[in-house]
């Protein structure tokens, strides 16, 4: 169940003034069950990006390969591909529009074809998964607070069952507790499921803690495709393509500037605290 | 999808033209379209031709974004064409099934479609050089002698520059809208008549949600900002007119005198 990006250019409003270059000569390879970070300042392409993973947008130039088959093909399924590759827009709760949560959730399956049971048991299984009260499911989307909108709207992709899900930027706009709440159910998805994630993200913390494998873009360019270590021991470049390191790197980096000796690779709480002891011989 | 609706007319391009004062070019566009019932003559189609090839020239917009609008106007044109060839009296040319066209038909039909171009191309250049807010504050200003008929002209232009900013953001919200609802299996473009509008539901429900949501917010914000109308609102950039402006007008006043002299 892999994806590869073979040499992909995106352009908006072709041939106008308001010409456009969103991604230009991007290629990767994603593996089962990775869990991905796409990093990336604002108009950097990583919407673009996941939107072509998706087959909304055709590219300009190049193609993506989803299983071995080119999803752009003429003949090619693009509707049965995107109940495989799950995509959950920057603020997914802009799209609820049912009386209820409950037929919400229900209106990716039913898109999908399946049986109304079927349909109403997948629905149930992913309400349950993001952690919704039963007593919040009949009642209407937009009666639900900011981090529970999101997590049913979370749930209307899930249960179209995808085997890769990509999440644009879905703790935007969440306070600190929503936000923890929602990586938190991602990573237990993930955990459970053993799907794909590939998850936007403007936070260096949240892509440190979670991500296995990072792919970091500015204008339109993959400018790196490497483990978290290895992309945040670039601090220089990060800060001038207005990316930045996560906060206990920065610490780190501080400590070591005012003489400690120190190892500065440390990307995540644990591993800093770790780091932090043994430098100061308390373990 | 939806990014090709275009926002507004304006092709941005930073000539002499895009600069003038937007009341410059309502009143110019005002005069040049008077100017072209006045004209029954070759002479004064030949010189209306020239001035506005000219101006067409220092727009610096390509030809062919001007021809775009006159390709909307091509059925009218047609239809025009037809009636006024059969259905004008005098000398016969030929007959068809009992319908005569005449010679004077055929010299109105061409002085209708040079008429009808020249106006398509002549307001064409107004609005691909002004931005539409630009254009709601040259109407403002002209038009705000209507104050004294108790005509609320600051509220009708702020009313249509409202409108006119939220065209483009809402049709990005319902491009976004109709993408996720698309990543969640909907189909638009298959199906019935029925079974189509039936598929706009989810893409219009969480529009008029946001709409109303928009809508509220920027209310509360004009108000924070203590907004309550025209009288004694004084802008960031009030129109002046410029020494070019004043000078398109004495070109505009020269136009017109020959415009006159030839009709």
């Amino acid at each position: 169940m892999s994806i590869i990006v073979n040499h992909l250019s995106y352009i908006y409003n072709q041939g106008t003034v308001y010409e456009l270059k969103a991604l230009s000569d991007v290629s990767f390879k994603i593996d089962d069950s990775e869990y991905i970070g796409l990093l990336g300042a604002t108009g950097s392409g990583k919407s673009t990006l996941v939107q072509v993973l998706n087959g909304l947008i055709t590219p300009s130039e190049g193609s993506v390969y989803y299983n071995g088959e080119d999803i752009f093909e003429r003949d090619y399924d693009r509707k049965q591909l995107r109940s495989r590759v799950g995509l959950v827009f920057q603020y997914p709760e802009h799209q609820l529009f049912e009386a209820d949560v409950f037929s919400d959730v229900c209106f990716g399956p039913a898109n999908l074809g399946l049986s109304r049971t079927e349909c109403e048991l997948r629905a149930y299984e992913a309400l349950k998964m993001v952690g919704l009260r039963d007593e919040d499911f009949y009642v209407s989307p937009f009666d639900l607070s900011g981090g529970e909108k999101r997590r049913a709207a979370i749930a209307g992709v899930l249960a179209m069952k995808p085997e890769i899900l990509i999440l644009d930027e879905p703790v935007a706009g969440l306070d600190p507790g929503g936000r923890d709440e929602i990586l938190l159910l991602i990573k237990r998805i993930r955990e459970e499921t053993g799907m794909t994630v590939i998850l936007v993200s403007h936070s260096m913390d949240d892509a440190a803690e979670n991500s296995e494998r990072l792919l970091v873009m500015h204008e339109g360019q993959l400018l790196f495709d490497a483990s978290p270590k290895e992309v945040f021991s670039e601090y220089e470049t990060l800060l001038e393509i207005g990316l930045d390191i996560p906060q206990v790197t920065k610490v780190l980096r501080g400590l070591k500037s005012m003489g400690v000796q120190i190892n500065c690779d440390a990307i995540t709480l644990r591993e800093a605290k770790e780091e932090i002891l043994r430098s100061f011989g308390i373990r | 999808m939806l990014r090709e609706i275009t926002l507004g007319q304006y092709y941005p391009a930073g000539s002499i033209l895009h600069r003038l004062d937007p009341r410059v070019k309502l009143i110019g566009t005002f005069l040049f379209i008077i100017s072209m019932f006045m004209f029954e003559t070759l002479p004064g189609y030949v010189f209306a031709a020239a001035f506005l090839a000219a101006v067409i020239y220092l727009s610096g917009v390509p030809f062919s974004f001007m021809v775009k609008g006159l390709k909307a106007v091509v059925i009218l044109m047609l239809i025009t064409v037809v009636f006024d060839i059969f259905l004008t009296p005098g000398e016969p040319l030929f007959s068809f099934y009992g319908i005569t066209a005449t010679k004077e038909g055929v010299e109105l039909s061409v002085k209708m479609v040079i008429r009808l171009s020249f106006l398509i191309l002549g307001s064409s250049v107004m609005t691909l050089t002004t931005t539409p807010n630009e254009l709601t504050d040259g109407l403002e200003k002209l038009l705000s002698f209507l104050r004294i008929f108790k005509v609320p002209v600051h509220e009708i232009a702020m009313m249509m520059s409202i409108a006119l900013t939220f065209i483009p953001i809402l049709t990005e919200e319902a491009d976004r809208i109709m993408k996720a609802q698309m990543a969640r299996g909907a189909d638009f473009e298959n199906g019935g008549l029925i079974k189509r509008v039936k598929a706009l539901v989810p893409v219009m429900v969480p529009l008029f949600v946001s709409a109303f949501r928009r809508a509220g917010e920027l209310a509360l914000a004009m108000e924070a900002r203590c907004y309550r109308g025209g009288s004694g609102r004084t802008r960031m950039k009030p129109l002046v007119y410029k020494r070019r402006d004043r000078l398109a007008y004495v070109i505009l006043l020269a136009y017109l005198v020959i415009a006159v002299i030839i009709a």
